[in-house]
């Protein structure tokens, strides 16, 4: 008999919704150690909570589904709990599951079963990959909305310091005569800075937010033969890219989908930005530049054992503000680069001594793009993420219409201009969260302000 | 007993405009009020404009209304509200000598051609196969007439409340008007009730103004009509004074005793005129209330007491008001009362202010849901104008949100509907920035002239003006200063100095330069200015950039608008709509999908399938 696997069954983001899959013999024991709820049947989809086994503290609100063997898709004994997509929903879960009997899957291991199982031929296995992959927005729908639940309640929030805002703008013109407290620029450059930094934080999560579901693009970068491609074989498992002793193999960018720790990332080789006659290389090298221009974060390959280049020290004048790992390739050879003289020049980096040939460094990496991706401000920020492009879109119209309005208030510009750009900041965030315009700022006024003859 | 081309029921702010208007487009037109006394009667606070209202009263003349000349006339002190912010939020407020603008008032009607006025009670309307044909008085008179103008403001069916007192009445102590209320509401007209209040008048023998803060008016005067160049001067001050803990204990002690809170007023009252003990009941942390008192007029002694509306017993209003400093021996002539009377949803009107449900018969002012002389007055001037293009057979002027104020007033109630006395308020205006009192004239006189209601005199005059400011505009920026003919100018002004030569009007756009200042350095060329003019052009020069960036968005808001709409469509037969949507343009019938859009329970996604819906049409129009 097989053991019981689990795993996260969907790519990290991809929509919102997240699944853990347990497949085997344990997997209904294990759920009824976790969850509460009503009672479990056969291919009903049931509604209730994940607790901690010691301290049964709520972990999250989850629909549970139990498929008995063999219609399954291992043909296995099968739970899918459904939670809320958050890395941190997701990881406690699956950690619970673990604790409570289960032993990781490898990848691709519950299509393994299912083919050994006999339910799968080997092009269906391929297209369940596929299935996997593909962004599934029905499916998923329902946990958007979850998600976003939070995501528009921080744009109530921002909308109703928007209010305060309007209110006293419109009362300070409308009711010039009432005894009402004036609206000076400060008051209101101080309430305009807040919404711009409250704008400015969810922004920043969209980075986050998109890199979950379109993957986060990372760019190999470095002079040919340090081990670029080398370190993409490592980061993939596989041999894809070819590997020789003789500079300038990789002709072409290379674009590679790969999870790492559960994070999608988008994998591009470089021809590396030597500089050459050959066109077809020449060719490569300019798609180089492209594709480190957009990534969202760039590795550069440095080899260790060899004294910087010409073609390094270029590198290394355009990485200075970019968001970069510095791996240190061939420590195993006689190293000749100084680390510390690196670290003062790209103190924005971080730096990493790897050996690709002995499988050493690999994992930091992997680490280091782990935690960007969730570094701390990120982390806290998870329940509240932009992970639609519209969304995003509009909060960066809404951010614009508010920093005009704000450098408008430094310069003591008339109330009703500024009050144009506020106001249409609150028409946008209210786009957003579907809430058209109506007469509540006028019904504020007369809620909040004792006014009349 | 007479045949008219139209005939205006009620003599108050909309009717005396209606009826100017009518008369002035060549229409034989009839006025009644139940009583002559009242014709342009102020019943509540004694003043005229004001935040939002100004801009409602230069566009009333500009389009060749009479509230702006006759507040020239009779004013007496005049302030520009808001001078501390933006040329698109001044606003202009003048008090009245309430009995004098009455007068001047009926005097114009007296001396308009085609203008008859009767005092009398209308009682009935004569309709025939859903139009309207005549009226009928109390007398049994009918008359007969292409059009009638219902502007009857609180006189329908009017109650009034003092303390536990109720009895019909109309404002002021008139008769109310309660036949035609009834007859109304017997040709299917579904009629509400609203509420509203003024506060008492004392005498300004037995107030302390040693007590209180004078309110002056202001130095320069600028008068409300583009007719006018000089009006007259401040002949009064106003007082400000505040209420107290005592007076607030006073009023609470005596909340029991309100009309108000206990419950005989069905009517709903507008939430920016509060009576005292609202504001003390709803406000009970803010420990004073500010009071303006206010001359009614230069031949009598009584103020009125703004900020005071009361429907508690008299006794408990002289217990109050004497808490108050300076009011310590006020001696009141007339107690604070509130009124409630019937009046139209106005979702029953279409934009031209026409009843849905009979033809030829508009309404306008306070019956329509409003309050405010001002927003009486513009209303009153657009049924006018409309009744008249009707029966001529000609198209009706709707004027749009981004052209006037009126035509977010009228929009708002037609569209929205109201559930309290409406008052116009500048940010009820998407459009702020353009919708200014300094261009109105720009905005209106020449529509207004198109259709024969503005005067050869002012069409000119307010061509002149334009012509004037563009050519000075032109001037300005094709002159060009030096760093050394401007600097010192520049800095006793408090900004920076040049570099290089830059034009005249670069130098306006500074906030610390006026036109005024700028001659200083400027040369013969300079003509002389009026003041519409040097508003005109001062907001012209500094404010481009802002005011071409709203011309953008009125751009983009016009598409909407001109997307029309067929006023007998079923859109029941469209798709997709939702059941709420549905029932609501079949309600309104807008008149266009911008006026769709802003239909409260029309989603953003009904108007997508509505324009998909014309698009299929469009195309199959085309086949």
């Amino acid at each position: 008999m097989e053991d019981t696997i689990a795993a996260i069954a969907t790519a990290l983001g991809e929509g919102g919704i997240g699944i853990v899959r347990i497949s085997g013999e344990e997997s209904l024991p294990i759920l009824k150690k976790i969850f509460i709820g009503k009672e479990i049947k056969n291919r009903v989809l049931t509604y209730g909570h994940i607790k901690e086994t010691d301290t049964n503290q709520m972990i999250d609100e989850v629909m549970v589904v139990y498929m008995e063997k063999p219609h399954s898709y291992t043909t296995e004994d099968v739970v899918e709990i459904q939670c809320h997509g958050s890395i941190v929903s997701l990881r406690k879960i699956l950690s619970l599951v673990l604790q409570s009997g289960a032993r990781l899957a490898e990848p691709g291991e519950f299509t393994k079963r299912a083919f050994l199982g006999g339910r799968l031929d080997l092009s269906q296995a391929e297209a369940v990959i596929d299935l996997i992959r593909a962004k599934s927005d029905k499916t998923f729908d329902v946990a958007l909305n979850q998600l976003e639940g939070k995501f528009s309640l921080e744009i109530k929030e921002i909308r109703s310091l928007l209010v305060d805002i309007l209110v006293d703008i419109t009362v300070n013109i409308d009711y010039p005569d009432e005894d009402i407290e004036e609206m000076t620029y400060e008051k209101l450059e101080k309430g305009l800075v807040q919404v711009k930094e409250r704008i400015d934080r969810l922004l920043s999560t969209a980075d986050t937010g998109r890199i979950l579901k379109e993957g986060l693009s990372v760019a190999i970068i470095g002079k040919p033969n340090v081990g670029k491609s080398s370190l993409m074989n490592c980061l993939l498992r596989e041999t894809r890219a070819i590997v020789t002793e003789i500079p300038g193999t990789t002709r072409d960018t290379i674009e590679e989908m790969v999870s790492i720790r559960n994070i999608p990332v988008k994998l591009v080789d470089t021809a590396g930005i030597r500089k050459t006659e050959d066109i077809i290389e020449k060719i490569g090298i300019e798609k180089s530049k492209d594709s480190f221009n957009k990534a969202d974060l760039v590795i550069f390959v440095l080899d260790g054992s060899r004294d910087l280049e010409e073609e390094d020290e270029e590198i290394l004048s355009v990485l200075m503000d970019k968001e970069a790992i510095v791996v240190i390739n061939k420590s195993d050879l006689k190293q000749q680069i100084s680390v510390e003289d690196l670290k003062k020049r790209l103190p924005k980096a971080k730096f990493i001594i790897s050996s690709m040939k002995e499988g050493i460094g690999i994992s930091e990496i992997e680490d280091d793009i782990e935690q960007r991706v969730f570094s701390g401000q990120v982390k806290q920020a998870s329940s509240v993420m932009v992970t639609n492009v519209r969304h995003k879109h509009l909060l960066e119209q809404a951010e614009s219409s508010v920093s005009d309005g704000l450098s408008m208030t430094k310069i003591h510009e008339p109330l009703e201009f500024i009050e144009i750009d506020i106001n249409r900041c609150y028409e946008i965030l209210g786009e957003i969260i579907g809430e058209t315009a109506s007469d509540d700022i006028i019904n504020e006024v007369f809620a909040r302000f004792c006014l009349g003859k | 007993m007479g045949e008219y081309d139209i005939i205006v029921v009620g003599a108050g702010h909309a009717g005396c405009e209606a009826a100017l208007a009518c008369a002035r487009m060549g229409k034989r037109t009839l006025l009644f009020s139940m009583n002559l006394e009242a014709i342009a009667m102020m019943p509540c606070n004694p003043s005229i404009g004001g935040t939002g209202k100004g801009h409602l009263v230069r566009e009333i003349d500009a389009l060749g209304g009479e509230m702006g000349k006759n507040i020239d006339k009779t004013f007496i002190q005049s302030k520009m509200l808001n001078t501390a912010k933006g040329p698109a939020v001044h606003s202009l407020r003048a008090q009245a000598d309430k009995n004098h603008y009455h007068l001047e008032m009926k005097k114009t009607i007296e001396h308009t051609d085609n203008l008859d006025m009767r005092q009398g009670e209308i009682v009935d309307l004569i309709v025939e196969n859903q139009k309207v044909v005549g009226v009928k008085t109390r007398t049994h008179t009918f008359y007969k007439a292409k059009a009638v103008i219902l502007a009857t403001g609180t006189f329908l069916r009017g109650k009034i409340f003092i303390g536990d007192s109720v009895f019909a009445s109309g404002p002021n102590g008139l008769a109310p008007s309660n036949a035609l209320a009834d007859n109304l509401r017997a040709h299917g007209m579904k009629l509400r009730r609203f509420k509203t209040g003024t506060p008492a008048r004392c005498l300004a023998q037995s107030l302390d103004y040693s007590k209180m803060e004078e309110q002056r008016g202001d130095e320069h005067i600028v008068p409300f009509s583009f007719m006018n160049d000089e009006v007259g001067t401040n002949q009064v001050s106003c007082w400000l004074t505040y209420t107290n803990e005592e007076t607030h204990k006073v009023i609470r002690a005596n909340f029991h005793r309100s009309a108000l809170f206990g419950g005989q007023i069905e009517g709903i009252g507008p939430r920016y005129c509060p009576s005292i003990e609202d504001k003390v009941n709803r406000f009970a942390d803010k420990e004073r209330h500010q009071l303006f008192i206010e001359p009614e007029g230069l031949d009598t002694d009584e103020m009125y007491i703004q900020g005071m509306s009361s429907s508690l017993p008299e006794d408990v209003q002289l217990a109050f008001y004497r808490t108050i400093a300076g009011l310590e021996n006020i001696r009141i002539v007339r107690p604070a009362y509130a009124i409630e009377y019937d009046c139209i949803d106005p979702l029953d009107l279409k934009l031209n202010l026409e009843y849905r449900y009979i033809e030829n018969l508009f309404c306008a002012g306070q019956f329509n849901g409003s309050s405010g002389y001002e927003e009486a007055a513009a209303q009153g001037l657009m049924a006018g104008i409309n009744a008249a293009l009707k029966i001529s057979g000609k198209n009706p002027l709707v004027l749009g949100r981004n052209e006037a104020y009126i035509g977010v007033l009228i929009d708002d109630l037609v569209t929205k509907g109201t559930n309290e006395p409406y008052r116009i308020m500048t940010s009820r205006a998407e459009y702020r920035l353009v919708l200014r009192q300094d261009n109105a004239d720009q905005r209106l006189t020449e529509i207004s002239y198109s259709i024969g209601l503005a005067t050869k005199e002012r069409f000119d005059r307010y061509l002149k003006k334009k012509e004037a400011v563009a050519q000075e505009v032109k001037r300005l920026t094709e002159k060009m200063v030096s760093p050394k003919e401007s600097n010192d100018f520049l800095i006793a002004h408090g900004t920076s100095p040049l570099q290089n030569k830059v034009s005249m009007a670069e130098l306006l756009r500074r906030p610390q330069i006026t036109y005024e200042a700028l001659k200083e350095i400027d040369d013969d060329s300079r003509p002389i200015l009026s003041y519409h003019e040097v508003t005109q052009l001062e907001v012209q020069i500094k404010y481009e950039g802002y005011i071409g960036k709203q011309m953008q968005q009125i751009e983009r808001f016009k598409k909407l608008e001109d997307k029309k709409l067929k006023q007998d469509f079923d859109y029941g037969q469209i798709e997709g709509l939702r059941i709420e949507a549905i029932q609501k343009l079949n309600q309104i019938k807008p008149a266009s999908v911008g006026q769709a859009s802003r239909i409260s329970g029309v989603s953003p996604a009904d108007i997508n399938v509505l324009l998909v819906h014309l698009e299929k049409q469009r195309r199959g129009g085309n086949r």
